[in-house]
């Protein structure tokens, strides 16, 4: 991989650009004089801009669509014309038509709604220079993270206000159902997809070469979300590769030059579907997108959602991505147009480079001082004294900074100010009381509510704030793995903690943004990155904790809490399912509401609190196993580790469940160390002296991962033998 | 100790005097037949053809042969071609090109200066001139076999081991084979150079060479862009240069006239099959003025034609521009002999075509000079074309250009040759447009390029112009235009004149001059050259070039390069693409240590057999290009040898290696 995907090791030392308040200049300025003013974008190589209905024509010719065409009438028998209707159908459904009317139309209501909803809109705009530069040098694809609708909107309105040419944006279909809105989005540049068309030939064949035409004739920069979807929790999702692989595809076949990739990462102080998210996570459907829902959704415009933060990255070149990794010749003997499946190297460098990607993203967003508090609340359910929020605030931005954050903290403001300005603004999440600070859950059921629906309200307050820690989890995430390794390993030899950091690094790689086969380097990162805050000592065969490295491994451990507890109760669940084909689609709501029956038993509560007594504190701290997305990535990671097989019949997908290796991950996630809160933290810091680790009945040792039989066969046990001596 | 070689030498040259002399006959009996078919076919039928090339006056009996034994003595020691012919820059800073040879001789180019500085970024003021004379106590003495010069000697076969000889045949023309020697540094050079008469001398150099095992280069005309003339570093043994640049070979009798045509190399003309069977060292010009003095032409003509030779064409599987009505050098050939250390190869026949395993020809053809020293071809011939006719195209941009190209091709109704530059070499034939003579005709230029760029509304900055040469039947020719003109027509291009053809292949022969004009001024250059699909020829076209522009960038280089193509020659099922690229290296070095600094730089970014060409070489590959359409493998591109053919295809050719040659006698170590 080239070296503009690998960040430096000390991610610290990465220079960033400025960012200015583009709002600035709307709120001095006529919105409508924005709206209709002069746009003359510079375009790739100086070409003159094609119509939308020449693409058409352009892309209903291609050799490539008139070759599946031509298969497609062969293998069922249907007449060529047909097929090629069908297509022309299809492409129409697809394809944008952007007007430049629309896009002002945009320009002017956009401008009113983002000053009314943002106190600024922050961009680098070095980045957009960079950017102009890149759309008149190459083909350009932009790849913004996604957690908000407003992403593709703010993407179109800022590209025209600094004049760049405006983007095609692939959007999921479901947005076309929203009969004037999904119009208007095809007029300012939308494109929509079907969610899934694996089998249809012809859909694939007119979408791919629908947007590898654009792509080859420089048409427009092309916009679309790695992610595939918007991101409910705050972390970002593991990426799709489809998209990726068809805009490289143009550069192997050397039908350009090179494709530039611009990561582009868009944060929100306050997400506007922040509620709604939890919601969803909690089973409570979307809502169907409809202009009604849009119109109905008014009344947040009432609200303040702070600044937004958009970072343009530095373009990726695709060809000093393939450098000596693809061999481009292998396209030479079968003519270009005749789709052909991509080499396992081409496959393995998307691959790679969606991550790597997705990793740019996450390490260019801004990240509020909310992020800090709403990360200590989480971990303190009790609530916290102000000054001491406070302090321990300033203690997680220094360590964040240490690790590369790139945070948008106020040097000039006093501490108290910062903080109190996070908590006035999510006020909807974190109470202020006496001089106290703590989650916004209701304490005692409201009347007629039943326990149910009162443990729903709390893991609504619950899952929102955590999807503000999730934004900096990122920053943790590898140390954290390393010094939960470190407490468990038996030794502190390097190979064993390695071994232990590699199990978990393979369970959470659908949890976290980690790179395939990467667990070698992010093992160093981390060890690097917590020998830098001076948390451990690492010598040529072993690595300890140090003196001082309590508090800060203990919160990286604590952050990792109710993710390890989630995976265990999913865990717990397949163990006790007793039906023997469990579908696939009933999984999560089953697995929820064993977790919930749980909680209500307090059962849960127990493992948590570590036996200290029922308390509303201790059963906040495993809301999170109610998550489907936590569910439905512990599944996967069973999934990998060959705990759980899925077996397809007919229609349905039913799971198989290997009990003995699903309780035997259980036990190893059981005893895995934990459950330590932040007071925790306080008296280890004061224990600073001991040599011990952490107060309290120490856990039994853990079973030898290789010893482990039941996960015989499973990739850890295959991670593990090689670092058998 | 200089001395003896010197005494050696000259004792030497007294061998040839015998030759020399039957040489002289031949000449003045060739000179009366000559004179005598003049007067039968009349003026008319002179080739135009040959108006861009050296005009060599017909008259002129001492001209028979245009290279001499001592190269030196007419040509460039360190640049191209003849030594009275070069581009310079006068006092008033005009372009101009000396010389009597060409048509653009002694002319002057009043725009070269412009383009030439706002292309490069240069200044005539900076100027970076060649190490003037050959120093020759910097040439490495000679490593000599004794009792093979000695047997040599008693067999009666020319040879020297002259400093200046050796050096001249101990490159080709690389760019940094030219810049090394412009600096008078000087590699590895041959230990001797001998002068084989005829087919039988050639066969007593490779026993003598077998014999003592000494080391045989065959050298023909020196034209070699691809380091095949380069002596091995690594070879040890003596290396001795075979040049076939004097075989003048026994007269035959014509075979159907009669007529003993005494002209040298050209051994008979066989009227009835439309054959001539020659001596392989002849050198294009000489083989091609023969012919056309007997009303014949082999239609053979490469780029290189005025100095390479027969035997070299075949060695690297050379293509004629106009291959579209005569074919390459393989559709030409029907028979060949070559001497090998294993003994003579040839066929038993000249039938048109054997169905006799795999065609041994094959093996030939393309073998560089690693298996034997080919003597003798026979040849096809055609009867001169009655009439010639230039022609140009403007296109508004590559892109049609190449699908008219395209559809020419389709319909197989290429003209003997069709070529499309690109803009860039457009305005580069532009710049080498000579004084007008007259305001009317500046008017007229001026009235022209109104019409284009106005009201055709043709970007001048995208416009590019094919150029075409049609030959046969004056009504079929005019026919064959009009068709052409149409396709065209479809593609939006418009007729240009037969003038701006015409320049259009004068640039070819006069390019490789300019590039010794450019290397006086910071600005090096090389060409290169691939064959592709159809399907890939505009993308090939600009990743190659924008690859070019980028390296540079990246290798610091201050002003952007040119860097331009064209595409020279269609194919059914693809076309060849040739491509420029020159840059100016000032300011990549320190300019009070510019000689040493530019060493450096050139070896770290060019390498010894630059890098900037290999990051082209591998774009080519990678866009589906080949490795080499017809300059061949050599020791430059030998490297990516075996992904063109496959290691199995590489051992095949190993093999017969092993066979024809186990001692590594043929050692220049080229394809391999």
């Amino acid at each position: 991989m080239a070296s503009v995907l690998y960040s430096p090791r000390d991610p610290g030392l990465k220079k960033r650009d400025e960012l200015e308040d583009m709002l600035e200049e709307r709120r001095r300025s006529s919105d409508a004089r924005h709206a209709l003013r002069c746009y003359a974008p510079a375009v790739y190589k100086g070409l003159a801009p094609r119509e939308a209905s020449a693409l058409r024509g352009a892309v209903l010719q291609s050799d490539a669509l008139q070759h599946v065409i031509g298969q497609v009438s062969a293998e069922c028998g249907e007449r060529r014309e047909l097929v090629q209707e069908e297509a022309a159908h299809l492409l129409d459904e697809m394809a944008h038509r952007l007007r430049l009317g629309t896009v002002r139309f945009f320009a002017y209501v956009l401008s009113k709604v983002f000053k009314t909803l943002f106190r600024s809109v922050r961009v680098n705009e070095e980045g957009v220079q960079r950017l102009q530069q890149a759309i008149q040098d190459h083909p350009v694809v932009l790849l913004p993270s996604h957690r908000s609708y407003m992403d593709f909107l703010m993407m179109s309105y800022i590209l025209y206000t600094y004049d760049l040419a405006l983007p095609v944006i692939a959007a999921g279909m479901d947005f076309m159902s929203m009969k004037v809105v999904g119009e208007m989005l095809r007029m300012s540049g939308a494109f929509f997809i079907r969610r899934s068309f694996g089998g249809d030939k012809l859909y694939w064949a007119v979408f791919s070469e629908y947007v590898k035409t654009m792509l080859r004739t420089g048409y427009a920069p092309i916009e679309f979300f790695l992610e595939g979807t918007r991101s409910r929790t705050g972390k970002s999702l593991t990426p799709k590769t489809g998209l990726l692989n068809i805009v490289m595809e143009p550069f192997f076949k050397g039908e350009v030059f090179d494709i530039h990739l611009v990561p582009v990462s868009i944060s929100y102080d306050r997400i506007l579907e922040e509620s709604l998210y939890a919601r969803e996570l909690l089973g409570v459907p979307k809502p169907k997108e409809t202009t009604s829902g849009l119109l109905k959704a008014r009344q947040i415009l009432r609200e303040d959602y702070g600044v937004m933060h958009v970072y343009f990255g530095h373009p990726v070149s695709v060809r000093s991505l393939a450098q000596g990794r693809v061999k481009r010749s292998q396209y030479n003997l079968v003519p270009r147009h005749i789709p052909q499946r991509p080499c396992l190297a081409a496959q393995a460098l998307v691959g790679e480079a969606a991550f790597r990607l997705v990793r740019l993203q996450e390490q260019a967003m801004v990240l509020r001082p909310w992020t800090l508090v709403a990360t200590l609340l989480l971990q303190n359910p009790d609530g916290m004294d102000l000054p001491v929020l406070e302090e321990q605030a300033a203690w997680l931005r220094r360590l964040a900074l240490s690790f590369g954050a790139f945070l948008d903290w106020p040097d000039c403001k006093p501490c108290r100010e910062v903080v109190g300005a996070g908590l006035a603004l999510h006020k909807n999440l974190a109470r202020v009381s006496g001089g106290r600070a703590r989650l916004a859950v209701a304490e005692t059921p409201g009347v007629g509510q039943t326990a149910e629906e009162l443990a729903f309200d709390r893991a609504v307050g619950v899952l929102s704030c955590a999807s503000y820690r999730n934004q900096i989890l990122h920053v943790f995430i590898r140390p954290a793995l390393l010094s939960v390794a470190l407490q468990t390993a038996n030794s502190s030899r390097k190979d064993e903690v390695y071994t232990c950091f590699n199990f978990l690094w393979t369970v959470f790689s659908n949890e976290f943004i980690l790179c395939p086969g990467a667990s070698v380097q992010d093992f160093e990162e981390a060890c690097y990155l917590l020998g830098k805050c001076c948390a451990v000592q690492e010598s040529q065969q072993d690595i300890v904790m140090s003196e001082g490295g309590h508090a800060t491994l203990a919160f990286l451990r604590a952050l990792l809490d109710p993710f390890l507890q989630g995976y265990q109760v999913v865990c717990q669940y397949l163990c006790k399912e007793t039906e023997e084909n469990l579908r696939e689609n009933k999984f999560v709501p089953a697995a929820r509401n064993f977790a919930l029956q749980l909680i209500l038993a307090g059962v849960l509560t127990l493992v948590a609190s570590g036996g200290r007594s029922l308390s509303l504190a201790g059963t906040l701290k495993c809301y999170e196993a109610l998550s489907s997305d936590l569910q439905k990535n512990a599944l996967a990671a069973l999934v990998q580790l060959e705990a759980v097989t899925k077996v397809k019949v007919g229609d349905q997908v039913t799971l198989k469940v290997n009990r003995r290796a699903a309780s035997s991950l259980e036990d190893m996630l059981e005893f895995l160390p934990r459950n330590l809160s932040t007071r925790d933290c306080e008296r280890e810091r004061e224990a600073a002296g001991e040599p011990e680790r952490s107060p309290g009945p120490r856990p039994p040792p853990l079973p030898r991962w290789r010893v482990s039989v039941h996960l015989r066969g499973s990739a850890v046990y295959r991670d593990c033998l090689w670092l058998e001596p | 100790l200089l001395f003896p070689p010197l005494q050696r030498g000259s004792s030497m040259a007294s061998n040839t005097d015998i030759s020399e002399r039957q040489r002289i006959a031949a000449r003045r009996l060739r000179v009366v037949a000559g004179h005598l078919q003049k007067c039968v076919q009349g003026e008319g039928a002179g080739v135009s053809a040959q108006a861009c090339k050296t005009e060599t006056p017909r008259s002129s009996p001492a001209k028979a042969t245009s290279v001499p034994k001592r190269r030196q003595d007419i040509m460039k020691w360190n640049g191209w071609g003849y030594s009275d012919s070069r581009f310079l820059f006068n006092k008033k800073g005009q372009g101009e090109f000396t010389g009597k040879r060409y048509r653009l001789s002694g002319m002057i180019l009043p725009s070269l200066k412009d383009w030439f500085e706002a292309t490069f970024g240069t200044s005539l003021q900076h100027k970076t001139p060649a190490t003037p004379t050959l120093n020759v106590s910097a040439v490495p003495p000679p490593n000599l076999v004794e009792p093979f010069v000695e047997e040599l000697k008693v067999a009666g076969v020319a040879a020297s081991h002259d400093p200046e000889g050796r050096v001249f045949r101990s490159h080709g023309h690389c760019l940094h084979e030219i810049f090394a020697l412009r600096e008078g540094r000087i590699g590895r050079v041959p230990d001797l150079v001998v002068w084989p008469n005829c087919h039988n001398d050639v066969v007593k150099i490779v026993e003598l060479a077998c014999k003592y095992n000494v080391c045989l280069m065959p050298y023909g005309g020196g034209t070699s862009v691809s380091s095949a003339l380069e002596c091995p570093l690594e070879e040890t043994r003596s290396v001795v240069s075979l040049d076939t640049s004097q075989m003048v070979g026994t007269s035959f009798p014509h075979r159907h006239t009669g007529m003993i045509k005494g002209s040298n190399r050209i051994l008979w003309i066989d009227e009835k099959n439309l054959t001539v069977h020659v001596e392989a060292g002849i050198i294009g010009q000489d083989l091609e003025r023969q012919l056309n003095e007997s009303g014949y032409c082999t239609g053979h003509e490469p780029d290189s034609m005025e100095f390479s030779s027969l035997g070299g064409w075949v060695a690297t599987r050379a293509s004629g521009m106009k291959k579209n009505i005569y074919g390459n050098i393989e559709d030409l050939v029907v028979h060949i002999k070559m001497v090998t250390p294993r003994g003579v190869i040839e066929k038993s026949c000249q039938g048109p075509r054997m169905s006799t395993g795999p065609d041994i020809h094959h093996f030939i053809m393309g073998s560089e000079g690693t298996l034997g020293v080919v003597t003798e071809v026979t040849m096809k011939i055609r009867p001169l074309p009655e009439y010639q006719k230039y022609g140009s195209i403007v296109f508004p941009n590559f892109q049609q250009g190449v699908s008219c190209l395209r559809e020419v091709a389709r319909q197989r109704c290429a003209p003997a040759s069709i070529r499309l530059m690109d803009n860039e070499q457009f305005q580069f034939g532009h710049a080498l447009k000579p004084q007008v003579s007259s305001i009317f005709t500046s008017f007229l230029d001026g009235l022209k390029k109104f019409y284009i760029t106005k009201f055709k509304g043709f970007e001048p900055h995208h416009l590019c112009v094919a150029t075409l040469l049609f030959e046969g039947d004056r009504e079929k020719v005019l026919q064959h235009e009009k068709q052409v003109y149409d396709i065209a027509a479809k593609f939006g291009g418009l007729a240009a004149g037969e003038d701006n053809g015409q320049r259009g292949y004068m640039l070819t022969f006069v390019i490789a001059y300019l590039r010794d004009l450019g290397m006086d001024y910071y600005v090096i250059g090389e060409s290169f050259e691939t064959s592709v699909p159809w399907d890939r020829v505009l993308d090939l076209c600009r990743n190659v070039k924008e690859r070019i522009v980028r390296e540079c960038k990246e290798r610091g280089v201050q002003f952007p390069p040119f860097s331009t193509c064209r595409v020279t020659q269609t194919y059914d099922a693809g076309a060849c693409v040739y491509f420029y690229f020159a840059f100016n290296y000032r300011g990549l070095a320190d300019p009070l240590h510019v000689y040493e600094r530019v060493e450096v730089i050139l070896s770290q970014n060019f390498g010894s057999n630059a890098d900037d060409l290999h990051e082209a070489r591998e774009e080519i590959l990678a866009n589906g290009g080949s490795l080499s359409h017809h300059h061949g493998v050599g020791k430059l591109r030998k490297e990516w040898m075996k992904e063109a053919v496959s290691t199995v295809g590489l051992g095949m050719l190993q093999s017969v290696k092993e066979y024809v040659d186990p001692n590594n006698i043929f050692g220049n170590r080229n394809l391999l």
